[in-house]
């Protein structure tokens, strides 16, 4: 399924991306040939057949082995770093992030 | 002085005789770094300061009679491996400023050892690449050959080895970007079971299938530093608590009845004829050698691609979201709003390669595709990750070619996406099934290198260490160096 312009234009917003009209153009044939390789998983018949003849679909596999995520007790372990972790920002103050104003 | 052309075991026994010091020996290996990185590109930064200095304490060290194995030797890491108070790219303008806070697990557990930082090597933009043609800081070139690439994305780190700038140099592969740069510029290069090291400080990529690695001369090489890699780790929620080997103690084991599976798959068509050839002397190696060799069938073998780049794209856009210009990172100038602020920022600090991911991944996970791609590729995953669990119930290692082809020219593939990422298509499966695998070097076809590739069961490095050291002790093709390092 081709991409159009205008739909990589949607993507790319909420991808927060600003793409130019050639990129938007360049892009659309560039992952519209991706998706046409990936379409490809279609075709896999992803169905199997249980015990009581029942069809259901392969579980997805979202950890290789099927490990599942550790916990840890909920107690503080890590210590404050804030001003170390805040040099590194564009703009700061008061120990706080600065960004455009949002609400006037 | 020759002590470049060493490998570490050797270096370790300099060192503790006092032939040589740790400074004498970090001084030569900067020395050699300036010298070809002009040339070569394959490091991002070059520590000296903090490498002198970290020599000094381990030769202090030394003479206190508190040296480890390793103390003392130097060695490079990828710049995607966080670095505290020193630059960490990870190859992108995004973070071309960024000084780290913190060290990665993996960089402070050589810092412990001993060993001596002299660098970050160059990669691809945020790892995502195959030829090293994608980074903010240019294409690192293929010592064997300086018109062609040396694979990605750890394309720097391989290139590193190959010219003996570093005596190892740490890598990250997600798709194959330890394997198939270590192929193409004739190195060991070997990467460990999902959740054997440490992915905490290594910038993520892909969570599922980043799995951090080694670049060595040796399989003996790679088997000592990956007793300093591998282990739990509380930082990382991924990290398996698995016992540690001493994987050095089993290089020596015989391979006499090793069962060794060619998957059928990874020996046809695409498969570069004078590749194939290679292939087929190694495994008649291994014959000699006592191996039993057995043909197997990995049948989902064509879907990895189409899986890899669902599945990769995905957790790309969702764990790239986090560069936003606010809390560390590029921020565009003069932005109007916050909108601007976001969008300016990702578009001027991304390069192509990395837009087209992230626009491959929000798409496939955006409402109404999300079943259809993402839930699809997960469930076909399985399937391959089956394909082997089957295949390890009747041989003990897999072998295959690491690539369909050596090293390709720069430009041949960067307008063309899908062929680039084809050359990843023996390497990325291992990824999906989470397995160990390992790329030696096998010969070459015109002069350029080609690799051999070994996959082991889940954490079975040790075997995989085993097998590679067995043929790196019958053939001499890891020796071979390229002309003019």
């Amino acid at each position: 399924m081709p991409l159009t312009p205008e739909e990589v234009s949607k993507i790319a917003h909420l991808a927060r991306l600003n793409l130019s009209h050639d990129e938007e153009v360049l892009y659309a044939n560039q992952l519209s040939g991706i998706l046409e390789f990936i379409e490809q998983l279609n075709q896999v018949d992803t169905e199997q057949k249980s015990e009581r003849q029942q069809t259901k679909q392969i579980e997805p596999l979202a950890h290789p082995f099927d490990l599942e995520q550790r916990l840890r007790d909920d107690a503080v372990t890590e210590v404050d770093l804030r001003e170390k972790y805040q040099k590194i920002a564009s703009q700061t103050e008061a120990g706080l992030y600065l960004v455009p104003q949002v609400i006037e | 002085m020759t002590h470049h052309t060493k490998t570490i075991a050797n270096l370790r026994d300099e060192l503790a005789s006092k032939k040589i010091s740790s400074v004498e020996l970090t001084q030569h290996f900067l020395a050699r770094i300036k010298k070809h990185n002009p040339t070569l590109n394959s490091f991002i930064t070059i520590t000296e300061e903090h490498a002198l200095a970290a020599a000094k304490q381990a030769d202090q060290q030394r003479a206190a009679g508190q040296a480890g194995m390793l103390t003392g030797i130097p060695l490079a890491h990828k710049d995607i491996f966080c670095t505290d108070g020193i630059q960490t790219t990870c190859g992108s303008k995004m973070l071309a400023n960024f000084l780290a806070p913190y060290d990665a697990t993996v960089v402070s557990k050589f810092k412990q050892a001993g060993m001596v930082m002299l660098g970050k090597t160059n990669m691809d933009e945020f790892a995502m690449g195959s030829s090293n043609e994608t980074s903010y800081f240019g294409d690192v070139k293929n010592p064997w050959d300086i018109h062609c690439v040396p694979g990605g994305s750890s394309g720097g780190s391989a290139a590193a080895v190959a010219a003996q700038l570093a005596p190892a140099a740490t890598g990250t592969d997600t798709g194959g970007s330890i394997r198939q740069p270590a192929a193409l510029c004739n190195i060991t290069g070997l990467k460990p079971t999902y959740g054997r090291v440490s992915r905490y400080g290594m910038i993520a990529f892909a969570s599922s299938l980043d799995q951090g690695g080694i670049f060595t001369q040796t399989a003996e090489d790679a088997a000592l530093l990956l007793n300093v890699m591998a282990g739990f780790d509380e930082k990382d929620s991924t990290s398996v608590d698995h016992p540690v080997p001493d994987y050095t103690a089993t290089l020596t084991q015989s391979i006499k009845g090793l069962k060794i599976g060619l998957p059928k798959e990874y020996f046809s068509d695409g498969l570069n004829p004078e590749v194939a050839k290679l292939i087929q002397d190694a495994i008649k190696q291994y014959e000699k050698l006592g191996a039993i060799i057995q043909e197997i069938s990995l049948p989902n073998t064509q879907l990895s691609c189409p899986v890899y780049y669902v599945i990769a794209p995905a957790e790309c856009s969702s764990n790239l979201a986090r560069y936003d210009g606010v809390r560390y990172g590029y921020r565009c100038d003069n932005p109007t709003d916050l909108l601007d602020l976001y969008c300016r920022t990702r578009s001027e600090g991304f390069g192509r390669e990395v837009k087209r991911r992230i626009m491959i991944g929000t798409y496939v996970l955006s409402a109404g595709y999300f079943d259809a791609y993402y839930l699809k590729a997960q469930r076909v995953r399985r399937l391959i990750r089956d394909d082997f669990k089957q295949a390890f119930s009747s041989v003990d290692v897999i072998l295959s070619p690491t690539t369909p082809t050596p090293a390709f020219k720069f430009g041949e593939k960067m307008n063309d996406p899908i062929s680039m990422y084809l050359s990843d298509i023996y390497t990325i499966a291992v990824n999906l099934a989470g397995l160990p695998g390992i790329s030696i070097p096998a010969g070459f076809v015109n002069q350029l290198p080609i690799g051999l590739q070994l996959i082991g069961n889940l954490f079975d490095e040790a075997k995989l260490l085993n097998v590679a050291h067995q043929y790196q002790l019958h053939t001499d093709w890891h020796k071979r160096m390229p002309e003019g390092f």
